[in-house]
């Protein structure tokens, strides 16, 4: 049911919302913004170390984060940029942490594969392939021994559904109905090998589901709207009592696997026709369908431009972390003490 | 004070502090409705509820996944994995996930939970339920280590455990469950960190732990019969954190220092020790340092061959008295 709402009377509103959907599009422009920043960052070698970019998977995070509430908790993999992004997260703290800096996220002590920011709700990013899916039946364990009405949300890629924790996982959370999400970002490549050659089924994740007696849903990961709706159905159950939830999203990822992996092993034309439904660009259209003018979006465009230029500028200038915390908090006591 | 097997007191360690603690849960493969596979929990599930005791499938992934995801929420999760020779198959928590979250989070992941498990041999089961893998653990920063070798340590170090606010693994030895031992009445708290001089002596160290602790302490009595030795026996019992300063003391005070270890010998936790010993109390000594080890091999099920494997009263008191004597 679409409804005319905003104040200029030629927007629309729907089970969405204006409010909402402006949100979800700036936090797809910050993780495009941001993510395109780190690799070039990368490029002039200020990020070190290793970075899995999110660049063609935005709409996936902006859908699950927004129809999250204060308090639901996200566990991501090493993929988890866009995902801590998503939760609010300053770009500043993130590409901090990429480049390895004193204002980065864990001050250079986690790095870009494990981006943790609990005050956000982001439990962490797991750079173990399955290992966290285990850790959010825990969070979520907590929630129904104490009656927390929160959800714990796990993103994982295709690959993620070959390995063994993601079943014992998915095993664990529906025979003790505990309000988990899974979600499968299906970006078609485990790493450097298509999904499809490797997995005994075509959808990696919505295909097992029956195993564990869960709807095999699957979602366009391309339209945030489309992933909203999918998350707040799952969220609803998870909060209601009704258990766990599996959900694939379809998308694509533009970059390699790594910044090492220039990603020579898509077929010719594959990264050009799935650009064609890039999300922003659906979004963009989407906003306007809904009345929002060329000029709110230019706005938030610009606005999201500037933030990371100013966090790029702050993270250059940002000092290395300090020898001081080397050894710190190995134990709850802040240090590593392992003798007397 | 009361005789309690220590089988029982794991049972009474856990009753204690879940009734303390309404965070303090308790869940493993066959440990509630069946009390657990070597019966160290039974009742728990009657006393404390299906809430609070929880039969899992078998994955220890999902085990040991699941009390880190609740203990950094806000629970302490006691976790059972039911041989310790299971670690293998979900090792990934114990080194990577709950071992360093708190580290490379800077600080802002909590992970207060115990993983307990039977550990070591004697009972005839072969390569792979019979393993001392406290060396697979204390090589991990970020793990505290405890084994108990008698009823009263498995109550008071298992409350400390739970109150740890770290991540602890705590291996119980699968052959000292039916042994017994007075316990006092009341609540026991311990202390990790602290071993124990469980029997003075002047002429040489044995350092042991869990399993080789009453071994050591009958080798001691016949080297005090046969061979006019007094030894000193130390109970390690916390690998991580470790007692080293009870240790040099008597070193400083005997000279002479043995361990007697259950683990295979590359790498085993005597030789961290005797590398500390060697480090810090080299001028204290008057002998070679020598470790009393299992043999570097898988462990064989037949009753002959495993007693022939894991060191024994006789050996202990073969090496000692020939060091000494040489």
């Amino acid at each position: 049911m679409l409804e005319k709402a905003n104040q200029s009377g030629v927007a629309l509103n729907d089970d969405i919302g204006e409010q909402k959907r402006l949100e979800m599009y700036r936090t797809q422009v910050v993780i495009r913004e941001a993510e395109t920043r780190a690799y070039e960052l990368f490029l002039q070698n200020l990020v070190k170390g290793t970075s899995h970019l999110s660049l063609g998977q935005e709409a996936v995070a902006a859908g699950f984060a927004g129809a999250m509430r204060k308090g639901d908790l996200t566990f991501c993999t090493y993929r988890g940029h866009a995902h801590t992004l998503a939760r609010g997260v300053s770009i500043e703290k993130v590409l901090g942490e990429l480049m390895q800096r004193d204002n980065g996220l864990m001050r250079g002590k986690g790095g870009s594969m494990h981006l943790t920011s609990e005050e956000h709700g982001v439990m962490g990013s797991y750079a173990i392939i399955g290992a966290h899916l285990p850790i959010a039946c825990g969070a979520a364990w907590r929630a129904q021994y104490r009656g927390d009405k929160d959800v714990s949300v796990c993103f994982f890629g295709d690959g993620t559904t070959n390995i063994g924790a993601f079943h014992e996982a998915l095993n664990f959370a529906v025979i003790w109905k505990l309000p988990v999400v899974f979600v499968c970002e299906n970006n078609l490549y485990m790493e450097y090998t298509p999904i499809g050659e490797v997995t005994a089924v075509p959808n990696p994740a919505a295909d097992r589901a029956a195993a564990y007696g869960l709807e095999g849903v699957i979602v366009d990961g391309q339209d945030a709207d489309a992933v909203y709706r999918a998350a707040l159905a799952a969220y609803e159950k998870a909060r209601s009592g009704g258990g766990p939830s599996l959900i694939e999203c379809k998308t694509y990822r533009y970059s390699g696997h790594s910044r090492a992996d220039p990603a020579k092993y898509r077929p010719p034309g594959e990264l050009e026709k799935w650009k064609q439904r890039d999300p922003i660009i659906i979004y963009r259209e989407r906003l306007k369908q809904f009345g929002i003018s060329e000029e709110v979006i230019a706005r938030i465009d610009a606005d999201v431009k500037r933030e990371v230029e100013e966090a790029t500028e702050k993270c250059k200038a940002a000092p290395p972390p300090p020898l001081e915390l080397l050894t710190k908090d190995v134990w709850a006591d802040g240090g590593y003490a392992w003798r007397n | 004070m009361a005789e309690l097997t220590y089988r029982d007191a794991v049972t009474r360690g856990i009753a204690q502090e879940m009734a303390r603690d309404p965070d303090v849960v308790f869940f493993g493969e066959d440990v509630a409705a069946a009390g657990g596979v070597f019966k160290t929990t039974v009742g728990l599930l009657e006393q404390f509820g299906p809430k609070r005791v929880r039969d899992t499938p078998i994955s220890e992934q999902a085990i040991l996944g699941a009390a880190m995801g609740a203990a950094m929420t806000g629970l302490k999760p006691i976790a059972e994995i039911m041989f310790s020779d299971f670690f293998a198959v979900c090792f990934n928590y114990l080194a990577n996930e709950f071992s360093k979250h708190r580290y490379i989070s800077n600080g802002q992941t909590k992970c207060p939970l115990v993983v307990r498990t039977a550990n070591g041999g004697g009972v005839r089961f072969g390569a792979q339920h019979s393993q001392s893998v406290e060396n697979w653990c204390m090589m991990i920063p970020g793990l505290k280590v405890v084994a108990p070798s008698t009823p009263t340590d498995v109550i008071g170090l298992l409350a400390a455990s739970v109150r740890d606010p770290d991540p602890v693994i705590f291996l119980e030895h699968k052959s000292l469950y039916p042994t017994k031992g007075d316990v006092p009445d009341g609540e026991i708290v311990d202390r990790l960190g602290t071993a124990k001089i469980v029997r003075p002596g002047k002429d040489c160290t044995i350092l042991a732990l869990a399993l080789m602790v009453p071994r050591a302490m009958e080798a001691a009595e016949k080297l005090q019969a046969q061979n006019g030795i007094d030894a000193e026996v130390i109970d390690v019992r916390s690998l991580v954190p470790l007692d080293t300063q009870t240790i040099l003391g008597s070193v400083g005070r005997t000279h002479r220092v043995f361990t007697v270890e259950e683990n295979p010998r590359l790498c085993g936790w005597g030789a961290e020790i005797m590398s500390i010993i060697a480090d810090e109390a080299f001028y204290e000594l008057d002998a070679p340092l020598v470790r009393i080890t299992t043999p570097h091999c898988p462990l064989p099920a037949a009753d002959v061959l495993e007693d022939a494997m894991l060191p024994n009263v006789d050996r202990i008191v073969e090496r000692v008295s020939r060091t000494l004597n040489s």
